[in-house]
């Protein structure tokens, strides 16, 4: 086993071709530690999103290796990259991205469907991880009749529930006031400390990446600075 | 599993939004209503015609003058008429024959008082009504007597009698034929529409000879119907009736007859396969509104596949494969176009059990028919909504995820 869960190495990210290239990640090498909760800062357009989109297996580097674990991503074809983020990612989203007129409880199942769970063992540790964000009583509500907080922390629920190896979290505070983001980014740094979660997080607020263990400052598609 | 719960989704997704689930399923519905009603109709009326036919007697030959269906012009070219000698003639030539039946037939104004009515009026002999099984409703037969003097008496049929003489019992009443005055001895029970929808109960019915003698004026014979014993073939019959006929009128072996046989039975059978050629095609035609069932199918799926981007872009980030979004976008094209089959349907079959009873045919259900369109309805799911579904499935989740 490495004792670096991530590692990117020489990774580049370009949109386009010939003058109107983009180089929207040039050249990035990054190592993330098991249990390490990472913010990733810069301006937009400094390559942070796209950096996730690549740690999250959504979009693939146009050069460079990645290593998750003990799996080069680069070789796998797009079902095995599925299945990678299906059984080892959890994604969180600014804009929550829950799933309309359906219960709190169904969305937080939704993973584990896909993993083929059968469905009592599923409902049990939906509502293990409902309760673990604090929404015991609120399975059967639907996003609608929950406020953005809580609507987070369903995601949260989701996102946890299959016990993955990264939570990658895009700007997980944007869409939420200042009391709420405090709450959810407590609750993140809480499953980070307490159950050694790794987390990599997307986010221009210093107060928010003020969490994290490590923060990265992206700019023009380098990384800054790493302390 | 994962199929019953993809299954379970679609029926939920179906059901969020009734009026426009139940508006995308209209076309199919119909399609396979209207294909229900063709097919089930279709085969009720092939069963009337044949339940008609066994009531006619289905072993009845027509020998009649003319060309029939060789050569051109037809039945247009004056054939020379038959007389009773060629009945006769068949009669003692041609074996398994229960009746042979010479009748003379033409269209004549009746009068009856001041009521009068342009009926059909049948001259026959007493076999005519062996032959095709009328019975009697009041009153008495004709006599041989009768038939072998040529008598002024009549037998009328139900809607004869009707038009001419209402309530009234007709019985030993006149009527006027022409010049001729007739006494009614007898009337007829109804026998109903013939296969080809004529009234056979308009008749008036005389005595061959005076049909020839005062009405007609020529000892010609129009028709000769033959019933032919059971079991016995008609096709041997009618060829052994066709050579008799080519001798006796002197036809040459490279004329073609001028004259013609007609099977009832092969009447019928054309009949029929016409009825389902009929039925065929306006199935056919139903089968159309199935398309445009399945391409308003495809046309909802679409719109579901462009509002719902951000749920397919969730789902492709926490796991999902790009075949099961298509398989989920699939099942719910299949689940609608089925829905609107299994509607379509009772629908059908409501409708043609409701229709059977207005043009008064058996309601005849087709298990073979109702499985087939539903399979069918599922296929049109499939094939429509795959477009979709690929659509969905190749969505970029990056883009996906950020779709507002």
């Amino acid at each position: 086993m490495y004792q670096d869960l991530i590692e990117l190495r020489n990774i580049t990210k370009i949109y386009g071709e010939g003058h109107a290239a983009v180089h929207a990640l040039d050249h990035i090498d990054l190592r993330i530690r098991r249990g390490e909760f990472v913010a990733m800062m810069g301006p937009s357009g400094s390559g942070k999103s796209t950096c996730l989109n690549i740690l999250g297996c959504l979009d693939s580097p146009t050069g460079g290796s990645y290593r998750f674990d003990d799996v080069q991503v680069e070789s796998l074809s797009l079902d095995q990259r599925a299945a990678l983020r299906r059984n080892f990612l959890g994604f969180i989203f600014q804009g929550f991205n829950l799933l309309n007129r359906t219960s709190a409880l169904e969305n937080v199942e939704l993973p584990l469907i896909y993993r083929r769970m059968p469905v009592r063992k599923r409902r049990e540790l939906a509502l293990k991880a409902l309760d673990d964000v604090g929404l015991a009583g609120w399975a059967e509500h639907t996003p609608g009749e929950l406020s953005g907080g809580q609507q987070q922390r369903v995601a949260i629920a989701r996102a946890l529930v299959g016990h993955p190896k990264v939570l990658l979290a895009d700007e997980p505070t944007g869409n939420l006031d200042s009391a709420r983001s405090k709450e959810v980014m407590e609750m993140l740094s809480g499953f980070n400390r307490r159950d050694g979660v790794t987390i990599v997080m997307v986010t221009h607020e210093p107060d928010m990446a003020a969490y994290a263990d490590r923060q990265i400052q992206f700019r023009d598609g380098v990384i800054e600075a790493v302390p | 599993m994962i199929l019953w719960e993809i299954y379970l989704l679609a029926q939920r997704t179906i059901l969020r939004n009734v009026l426009r689930s139940s508006l995308t399923m209209l076309g199919i519905v119909i399609g396979v209503g209207a294909v229900i009603v063709m097919v089930t109709l279709g085969s009720g009326t092939t069963a009337k015609v044949t339940q008609n036919i066994s009531k006619l007697g289905t072993d009845i030959l027509y020998v009649r003058p003319g060309l029939g269906s060789h050569g051109p012009g037809g039945l247009r070219i004056a054939s020379k008429q038959f007389e009773l000698a060629d009945a006769e003639a068949i009669q003692n030539a041609i074996a398994g024959l229960q009746a042979v039946a010479p009748t003379t037939d033409s269209n004549r104004q009746a009068i009856v008082g001041s009521a009068n009515r342009t009926t059909w009026v049948n001259g026959v002999t007493n076999a005519y009504f062996t032959a095709l099984g009328w019975t009697l409703a009041d009153g008495r037969w004709f006599s041989d007597a009768e038939q072998k003097a040529g008598k002024s008496v009549c037998l009328l049929g139900q809607t004869a009698q009707k038009e001419l003489f209402g309530s009234t019992s007709p019985i030993g009443q006149a009527l006027r034929l022409g010049k001729v005055s007739f006494k009614v001895v007898g009337t007829l029970q109804a026998k109903g529409a013939s296969t080809f929808g004529q009234d056979q109960d308009d008749v008036i019915i005389i005595p061959l000879r005076t049909m020839q003698r005062r009405i007609a004026g020529k000892a010609d014979v129009r028709n000769i119907v033959i019933a032919v014993a059971p079991g016995v073939s008609t096709q041997t019959v009618t060829a052994d009736i066709e050579r008799l006929m080519r001798v006796r009128r002197g036809i040459k072996p490279n004329q073609y007859d001028d004259f013609n046989v007609r099977d009832m039975k092969e009447l019928i059978d054309t009949f029929t396969s016409t009825t389902m050629v009929m039925t065929a095609l306006l199935s056919a035609v139903a089968g159309v509104s199935l398309l445009v069932g399945g391409i308003g199918i495809m046309n909802t799926m679409m719109v579901s596949v462009t509002e719902r981007t951000r749920e397919i872009g969730t789902r492709l980030a926490i796991g999902a494969m790009r075949e099961e979004v298509l398989l989920q976008f699939l099942v719910e094209a299949v689940v609608l176009a089925t829905f609107g089959g299994i509607l379509g349907i009772l629908l059908g079959l409501s409708a043609s059990v409701v229709g059977a009873g207005l043009i008064g045919v058996p309601f005849i259900f087709k298990p073979g028919t109702v499985a087939l369109a539903f399979f069918f309805s599922g296929a049109v799911g499939v094939a429509f909504g795959y477009l979709p579904a690929k659509k969905a499935a190749q969505l970029d989740p990056i883009e996906a995820l950020r779709y507002e």
